[in-house]
């Protein structure tokens, strides 16, 4: 299936990635020949076969429900772009 | 002394031939020497480096002494190591450091090894050359026009310029063994879940794996027995038995130690796209491995050409949601100007991520994406299973794979830096051992025009103790992995 640049500033939006027109243009390019190899996929007859996700069969553990970590929040926001009263701040999201 | 294996430098140690203050600083200037050219290392810190060192030596003086103590390791740039800048080759981490360890550096820790800094690396691990490095590409130390492979192109390096003893990697279609072939040293990617992936900065997450790089299977051996290991805090480690995977390597001794042993050859491995001087040196390999006693089968992995297509469905779907975390709020990069929240995400990430992890974050999402999902993801995963298939049905006829690691030899930088697809292609031979989830080697085999080339080993789940055995056996006869860059003595 061939992609549009318009195709190609959707994803970007999905992805929450900003780009412009001649970015999108040039990604364009590259991405159709990544979707080109991708393609040869659709030659194989997967009928019947179970996706495979994982290499090993595994279950989730469980654990017992007890503290196993303090609270490390001034550590923690040490590395933040921006926080304030041990908050992190962001745009304003609420009028 | 940098040409020592990790067992001679540990009985070095422990004999009090040497402190670990004087090989740490050994190493040290050999980097302030050579670092500056090759650019192997991204993050140093003498003051931590020298600490760690003064501590192995007040352990060793109580006679407390583990095989890797006091020796001095490089640590791949994806491994969180407290208090140390872990930037995972990203101008969206560039400023980050890390505040708490990963499983792997608590290991090197808990056995007193010295980290010796921290090793350049394609962005987020999305590259076989180190061109995606944020902070700039690194020189194959065999020729300094070349690239040294990727992702872990600065552990490969600092490895094979002998600038720490042995160095860590993550190989999550590659990034290990390719960077081991075009550098000719000694690399492991362990079976999926021996090594936890507890922070180990996420890529695709089931296909990331830790593994060493090092001289020699010895080497490997060592790092491996402290490396391996259950941890709770990674729901993919794998609880077994702690094994010695230097168990065997006594054995490897008299004239046939492989008797019996069965390899089998890919013919897919060998077929067109494979250097004419490279599968030369894996042939005159396989030879070497007759005469050690092994029987060759004629074998075949039918969906190899496969697992590139299914790769670049799988890793980018899986990384899109990996990254899906760099947002700009609770760490790493935020863009300077912004109006509302939607506006901040967008720039931080257009700003914070190069073009190979944006391309890979935009396939993830278009694959994953509504209406996609069945055509691409869903039918990588079926594919996956086919791929892993023709690995249980190889290992009915033989107890190892070998081939090629690389289809070439190391290429010029900034050959394939525009052509993301020609760069895939350099993964053929080893991305299938990921999907399936099996482990993988490459060790030095020879050289084809001056360049190193990599004789890579696969084996069956579990497996890694017998690979060692069988690379060891190897590298009694021969002598390519003591080999080293003319310049860098």
């Amino acid at each position: 299936m061939a992609l549009t640049t318009e195709d190609i500033k959707r994803i970007a939006y999905l992805a929450r990635i900003e780009i412009n027109e001649q970015e999108a243009a040039s990604t364009l390019t590259k991405l159709s020949g990544i979707l080109g190899l991708i393609e040869q996929m659709q030659a194989v007859d997967t009928t019947g076969i179970v996706p495979m996700s994982h290499s090993q069969e595994l279950e989730q553990r469980l654990r017992e429900d007890v503290v196993t970590q303090i609270n490390q929040r001034e550590t923690f926001q040490a590395i933040a772009p921006l926080t304030d009263s041990g908050l992190y701040l962001v745009p304003k999201v609420i009028e | 002394m940098i040409n020592h294996s990790l067992k001679q430098l540990g009985q070095m140690l422990a004999s009090k031939q040497i402190s670990s203050v004087e090989l740490t600083q050994a190493f040290l200037k050999r980097i302030t020497q050579h670092n500056p050219d090759i650019n192997a290392y991204i993050a140093l810190d003498e003051t931590i480096t020298m600490a760690q060192a003064q501590a192995a030596d007040a352990r060793i003086a109580t006679g407390n002494i583990a095989p890797l103590t006091g020796i001095p390791f490089a640590q791949k740039d994806i491994f969180c190591a407290k208090g140390w800048k872990t930037t995972c080759g990203s101008k969206m981490l560039a400023n980050f450091t890390a505040p708490y360890d990963a499983h792997v550096i608590t290991q090197f820790d808990a056995v007193g090894a010295v980290n010796l800094g921290k090793t350049n690396m394609d962005e987020f691990a999305m590259g076989s050359s180190n061109e995606t490095s944020y902070f700039g590409g690194v020189k194959n130390p065999w020729d300094f026009d070349r690239v040294p492979g990727g992702s872990s192109g600065g552990s490969a390096a600092a490895v094979a310029a002998r600038l720490c003893a042995a160095a860590t990697g993550t190989d999550t279609g590659g990034s290990i063994r390719q960077p081991a072939s075009l550098c000719g040293f000694t690399g492991l990617k362990p079976t999926y879940g021996l090594v936890s992936r507890y922070g180990m900065i996420a890529f695709a997450s089931s296909l990331d794996q830790a593994g060493p790089m090092a001289k020699s299977a010895e080497d490997c051996a060592l790092m491996m027995n402290v490396m391996a290991g259950f941890d709770e805090r990674d729901s993919t480690s794998l609880d077994r038995p702690k094994e010695d995977y230097a168990r065997g390597l006594a054995n490897m001794t008299g004239e046939q130690p492989l008797k019996g042993l069965r390899i089998g050859l890919p013919k897919e491995y060998f077929a067109e796209g494979l250097d004419a001087g490279v599968a030369k040196v894996v042939q005159d390999a396989i030879a070497e491995y007759k005469k050690l006693g092994a029987t060759i089968v004629d074998i075949s992995l039918p969906n190899t050409q496969l697992s590139i297509p299914v790769y670049y469905v799988l890793a980018p779907a899986e990384a899109s949601s990996n990254l899906s975390r760099y947002d700009g709020v609770r760490y790493g990069y935020r863009t300077e100007e912004y109006d509302d929240l939607m506006d901040m995400y967008m720039k931080s990430r257009a700003e914070g991520f190069g073009a190979e992890v944006k391309r890979r974050i935009l396939i993830g999402t278009y694959v994953l994406s509504a209406g996609y999902y069945d055509a691409y993801y869903l039918k990588a995963q079926q594919i996956r299973r086919l791929i892993a298939q023709d690995f249980t049905e190889a290992f009915k006829q033989c107890d190892v794979i070998m081939g090629p690691t690389a289809p070439s030899t190391a290429f010029k930088a900034g050959e394939k830096a525009d052509d993301p697809v020609a760069m895939y292609l350099q993964d053929v031979y080893t991305i299938a051992t990921n999907l399936a989830g099996l482990p993988g080697m490459s060790i030095p085999a020879g050289f084809s025009n001056g360049l190193p080339v990599g004789l890579q080993l696969m084996g069956n789940y579990f497996d890694e103790a017998r690979m060692l055995d069988v690379a060891h056996a190897y590298q009694q006869v021969t002598d390519w992995h003591t080999r080293m860059p003319a310049g860098l003595e």
